[in-house]
């Protein structure tokens, strides 16, 4: 290594001033220039640092050399036999070889969101949004597209067990037996547990039993619940109402800690509607502005036009300035009156972890400012029986401590693991008499339960739910349950006494006794919906002001902020390798969860610019100790820009101890739960962190720098491209290169190698809006299911070697506390004159007629000379067989149209080249050229934002074509001649004109 | 100082080295040759089934069409294997005592599908997709020989790549009108000038680029 002249936090500040407006950056490292990160940058192929980890001698070599020559001889011999097994009596719809789609819905936290199931022979392997669908609009986000592999886990609970023995559902049923006899004299000894319920017929099969069995109680708990939303509403409206919000409408929109572009109810619907209105096309003159007040960096922040970095505490202050219409802070000031300007024309919303105070002042503003009704939809409750969760698990807790509950029937979810710390929840559970869990993977409730019945995915079972507006889906199965799970209708149905109901049978009386005919019924589960089951919306406005809370300002210590994780959840997804391998959003580690904090913070904890730089080579970080409430707990740190001083996120889901292999070894990470407090859910002041310079760094894989650009090689208009508005309209045409003018295609400049033409064929091509890529990871795990991806593991990731084909690229521009961000997603840019083309030996890598660089997997020897030769550093290299041929449940799992690749071979996007071929041939039997649109590719179909356009662009008047003629298009290196169908439109950005302090480039001026 | 090597040695070196292209090159043919070869490529190997199914007396003799068992050859990749119930349409009827038929009954009592052995099998890392060949006049018989002829179903052809390709290379030397596509008897009286119009009618391009298949 050399000899590290790395720059303190001061001098990387001056750093940044001289280079404001010039540089984007993606980290800390980057920014500091640091020798020890030029070296990082210049590595080749850091893969190839790691050696085999003890030598071959020549004995050893010449054995392992004879035996794969034999072998090779062996394997070479002649193709297996294979059979073919058709139908005895075969399906009507059903063709062999072409897919079905089947509309149904994805429930998390109650809500659900509409999907369309491909199903391949009756085998569901990719899920798309459904377009019908009010919440989904027909976008996905990765929890959607990670599902299918959740369906197949071969980890999954498949056995009813009593005491952990295996035991049948028979048995379960007659161990019900005394209990509910108790029950029908003394119902109050039983209690069941649930997450949060919207749908209709569970609901009705709730009161039913509450109705059967007197004095028996229903509690309802979920680590990541809404009951700052729900007492904030009925703070404001007086009693339990839901809301939701038309984006549309919104000129300008202020976010008090809220995330809702990222998570939460309706947020791929809210995500939509909010980037309708920041679509800049030639002559747009006016587009939205967000303000977003948050302590850590949310996906909602990266794309606000202000942000305003404060402590997660700080926000009920600022959201009383709003309120009260006058504020000290300059940016704050400008937003209200922003605000006042755009009357019935606003939205404020308040995040989902924010207290009840916040919420109901939020509804307050909205009221003053004549959004209720508008921009702001309230409506009945969506759940069947809203309660505030903490509350009602706080009156469990008691019970059981007091011995008053006989019985407890947890239906989903994992209190042991995720009830805040302080409630004991073990410690009173063990105090019940009956316990049984019914839940998807045997897990720590599980084992201290006296039964456990596995539960049945919602791609196995029928069921209903309502999504962010109250519209009903019927959840529909695509395959009958693979692992004897159960469905919840079926368990309450059995504490019912209805034994032999299936989940089918009752939901389906129970809708057929609310409206349904045999064809309306039919109609809904094509659909996907039922229509007009929207709640109204209510009129009515937000009363009096709330009071003023009672609150010590929190002067000493640290703010710890607690938040779910945005990949694996409350936990619930800790063993699906997709999303454990996904990176988080705002700072690229997988596999793992870590204390994040900014720089300042991370000085003052002591872990300083020279020791992070350090480690930044080494790929590992350092420990803090943790001290909050009287807990301690030991956390890897991450020093990520871009937050509030003092404040510290910590991100729970990750450390369990139980339900399944991913979940408790390769992605075990850290329980952080005990920091999580009845009274403080989602964290608070008075930390104590300090980090532990004794003990040994912990590897962390941070995706950050893998793949990347060095920013030195880039020509002088950069990656990143980006204006304001009004730099835009002064000069639309802001992202072009100076020297190579308006033709990004490069035809006409010079090049060694000939033009290929492309006149009577397809050209296809792709164009990225980054001003409304929000970097959620919807496009990169849709991508992952659709083509067959394998995940590598931690090791293998902080070795460069995660196979996805898609990475969103993340730059930081300006101050370190509170820099822009610009996410900027890189698929393979399928160059007209690709470098990786001329340099494989063996042209396992080609051009298509249409313009794709093929890769034809079969061909490929592993030389990676392609790889070395790519420029966007878009191919990926299977240095391990990372696909698991060997596991029976995942063999249905995968696309049977893509090839799962081995080990030694190289692999990349192809613009889903299988979707292509598929359209190509249903419009050549027609005899008629591809339409615009007939392709989606996968990244596209599930992208919220609409960001991903593709298609030919030889068709003027495709899509892809007239965004092409876009004066902000532009593509990335265009200077090194390679002529990328893959393109790029400009971030535009619209900060209000009196806070507009104008980075030079975003004028359109550049000097 | 005495030779080491003989003078014939400089004769015995040029052989040698000469002869080394010669045996290179020779064992390269051979290893063609044999991937070429029936062994490899499996080519005319009949594979006994579950029922001695014989496409000579149902196709030849009895004049019953591809599209009556292979119903999906023209919508999708697939042309279809017929489920028992296609089987028991005519055998629910005719010989319904026949003990070569037994298993088809059995399967349609029973409900478990008949397995049959795989004739035509391609690589994983191949797509073909049946519908557009037959979409754009590639005849049964250019690929699968004349089935009607066949007792127990052998492959005719060798589906190697370069066989495939002889065909995507020069399409207007093999293709048929469409309406002739399931006549296993047609032959072409003037494929020369007959090939390159219908190739103009039905717009078949040669497709040769790599993800035309492989992907």
């Amino acid at each position: 290594m050399s000899d590290n002249k790395t720059l303190s936090f001061t001098d990387f500040r001056a750093r940044v001033g001289d280079l404001r407006g010039k540089e984007y950056w993606r980290s800390l490292e980057e920014l500091s220039r640091s020798d020890v990160f030029d070296d990082f940058m210049h590595q080749e192929f850091p893969q190839q640092a790691v050696a085999l980890d003890k030598g071959v001698d020549r004995r050893d070599f010449m054995k392992l050399m004879g035996a794969s020559v034999a072998m090779a001889g062996l394997a070479a011999c002649a193709p297996p036999a294979e059979t073919i097994v058709p139908y005895v009596n075969q399906p009507e719809s059903l063709i062999p070889g072409k897919p079905l789609f089947f509309a149904s819905a994805m429930p998390l936290g109650g809500v659900a969101t509409g999907v369309l199931v491909e199903s391949h022979m009756n085998r569901p392997t990719k899920i798309e949004g459904n377009p019908s669908h009010p919440t989904s609009m027909g976008a996905s986000d990765a929890l959607m597209q990670a599902a299918v592999l959740g369906l197949y886990d071969p980890d999954r609970s498949q056995v009813v067990r009593k005491l952990g023995d295996t035991a049948t559902w028979g048995d379960f049923i007659a161990a019900l037996q005394p209990v509910v006899t108790a029950a029908k004299t003394n119902g109050s000894g039983l209690r069941i547990l649930t997450q949060t319920i919207t749908s209709p017929t569970l609901g009705a099969q709730m009161q039913a039993l509450l109705a059967q069995y007197p004095g028996m109680k229903w509690h309802q708990w979920e680590p990541v619940n809404a009951d700052g939303v729900r007492e904030g509403n009925r703070l404001a409206f007086g009693s339990y109402v839901h809301t939701h919000y038309d984006f549309t409408k919104a000129n300008v929109v202020v976010s008090l800690g809220s995330d809702f572009l990222g998570a939460g109810p309706g947020h791929l619907r809210y995500a939509r509607d909010f980037m309708s209105r920041r679509r800049i096309r030639n002559g747009a003159k006016a587009m939205n502005r967000l303000y977003a007040l948050e302590g850590s960096m949310s996906n909602t922040g990266s794309v606000a036009d202000h942000r305003v970095v404060v402590k997660p505490s700080q926000i009920e202050d600022f959201a009383r300035q709003i309120l009260a219409g006058q504020s000290a802070h300059p940016v704050v000031a400008t937003l209200i009156k922003d605000l006042q300007a755009n009357r019935g024309a606003s939205v404020v919303i308040a995040g989902d972890e924010q207290p009840a105070a916040v919420h109901a002042i939020a509804q307050a503003i909205n009221t003053q400012l004549g959004n209720i009704g508008t921009t702001v939809r309230v409506t009945d409750p969506i759940e069947v029986a809203p309660v505030n969760q903490l509350a009602s698990l706080m009156e469990l807790v008691r019970d059981m401590n007091a011995g008053r509950v006989q019985a407890l029937i947890i239906l989903g979810g994992n209190p042991v693991f995720d009830a805040p710390a302080d409630l004991q929840f073990r410690k009173a559970l063990e105090k019940v008499p009956f316990r049984a869990h019914h839940s998807l993977y045997y897990d720590e409730t599980s084992l201290l339960s006296h039964w456990h019945v596995p539960d049945t995915h919602w791609l196995e079972t029928w069921g209903d739910a309502r999504g962010h507006d109250g519209t009903v889906s019927i959840i529909q199965p695509l395959i009958a349950p693979l692992y004897n799970g159960r469905s919840v209708h079926e368990v309450v149905g059995a504490l019912i006494g209805g034994l032999d109901q299936t989940a089918y049978q009752t939901v389906r009386k129970y809708w057929f006794a609310n409206g349904a005919t045999e064809d309306t019924w039919r109609r809904w589960l094509h659909d996907g919906i039922i229509p007009n089951s929207a709640l109204p919306v209510k009129g009515g406005a937000a009363t009096a002001p709330p009071p003023t809370a009672n609150r010590q300002p929190a002067t000493e210590g640290i703010e710890l902020e607690l938040r779910h994780d945005p990949t694996i959840y409350d936990g619930r997804f800790a063993n699906n390798s997709w999303l454990q391998e996904l990176p988080k959003p705002q700072t690229k580690i997988t596999w793992d969860n870590v204390l994040i904090v900014g720089p300042k913070t991370a000085d003052k904890i002591g872990f300083d610019t020279d020791d992070r730089s350090e480690l930044f080579n080494l790929k590992k970080t350092r420990f803090a100790e943790v001290a909050y409430r009287g807990v301690t707990m030991r956390l890897p740190v991450w020093v990520v820009p871009g937050y509030a001083e003092d404040v510290a996120t910590v991100y729970f889901g990750y450390g369990r101890l139980a339900g399944g292999s991913v979940a408790t070894e390769k992605g075990k990470g850290f329980n952080t739960y005990p920091l999580r407090f009845s009274n403080a859910l989602h964290g608070g002041p008075g930390a104590k962190i300090t980090i532990d310079r004794g003990s040994k760094p912990y590897p962390v894989a941070c995706t950050q720098e893998h793949q990347s650009i060095d920013p030195k090689d880039v020509g002088e208009r950069g990656i990143i491209r980006s204006a304001t508005l009004a730099g835009y309209i002064a000069n639309p045409k802001f992202a072009q290169d100076p020297h190579h003018g308006s033709d990004v295609s490069g035809h006409g400049s010079e090049s060694m190698y000939p033009d290929w033409d492309y006149s009577n064929n397809h050209a296809w091509a792709m164009v990225i809006d980054t001003s409304v890529c929000t970097g959620c990871n919807g496009c990169v795990a849709a991508c992952q299911a659709e083509n067959n991806i394998a995940t590598v593991g931690k090791e293998e990731v902080v070795r460069e070697r995660e196979m996805h084909w898609l990475r969103i690229d993340r730059y930081y521009r300006g101050e370190v506390e509170n820099p822009e961000v610009f996410h900027q997603p890189v698929p393979c840019m399928q160059c007209e004159l690709a470098p990786c083309e001329p340099v494989c030996p063996v042209e396992a890598t080609s051009h298509s007629d249409d313009g794709l660089n093929d890769m034809t997997y079969n061909r490929c020897v592993g030389t990676r000379y392609c790889s070395n030769n790519c420029p966007y550093k878009v191919r990926r290299f299977n240095f391990f067989h990372y696909a698991d041929y060997d596991t029976p449940a995942l063999k249905p799992m995968r696309n049977p149209d893509v090839t799962v690749r081995t080990r030694g071979v190289m692999e990349k996007c192809t613009y889903c080249v299988q979707r292509i071929n598929a359209a190509k041939i249903e419009a050549e039997k027609e005899n008629r050229r591809v339409r615009d649109g007939e392709v989606v590719t996968a990244c596209q179909q599930a992208c919220p934002t609409q960001a991903i356009v593709f298609g030919d662009m030889n068709d003027p008047k495709s899509e892809v074509a007239q965004l092409k003629a876009q004066h902000h298009h532009y593509a990335l290196l265009e200077e090194l001649q390679t002529r990328p169908r893959t393109t790029y439109l400009g971030n535009v950005r619209n900060p209000h004109p009196d806070l507009a302090t104008p980075h030079k480039a975003d004028t359109g001026h550049e000097g | 100082m005495a030779q080491i090597f003989h003078r014939s040695a400089n004769t015995l070196s040029r052989v040698t080295i000469f002869g080394a292209v010669f045996i290179a090159g020779f064992v390269l043919w051979v290893i063609g040759g044999i991937v070429r070869s029936p062994y490899f490529t499996n080519q005319g190997n009949a594979l006994e089934q579950v029922v001695p199914f014989s496409h000579q007396h149902h196709v030849g003799g009895l004049g019953i069409d591809c599209r009556y068992c292979h119903t999906s050859v023209e919508t999708s990749s697939f042309a279809g294997i017929p489920p028992t119930s296609t089987c028991m349409n005519c055998h629910s009827q005719i010989w319904t005592n026949a003990s070569m038929l037994e298993p088809v009954r059995a399967s349609f009592r029973t409900g478990k599908p008949l397995v049959w052995n795989r004739v035509h099998r391609l690589p994983d890392y191949v797509h073909f997709n049946h519908s557009i060949h037959v979409a754009k006049g590639v005849g049964c018989a250019s690929c699968h020989g004349r089935i009607d002829k066949m007792n127990l179903v052998y492959q005719a052809s060798p589906l190697t790549m370069e066989w495939c390709l002889d065909c995507h290379r020069a399409p207007e030397k093999f293709i048929r009108p469409r309406e002739e596509v399931f006549n296993m008897g047609y032959v072409a009286k003037n494929q020369a000038t007959l090939g390159p119009e219908l190739v103009k009618r039905y717009g078949v391009k040669s497709m040769t680029h790599c993800s035309t298949c492989h992907y």
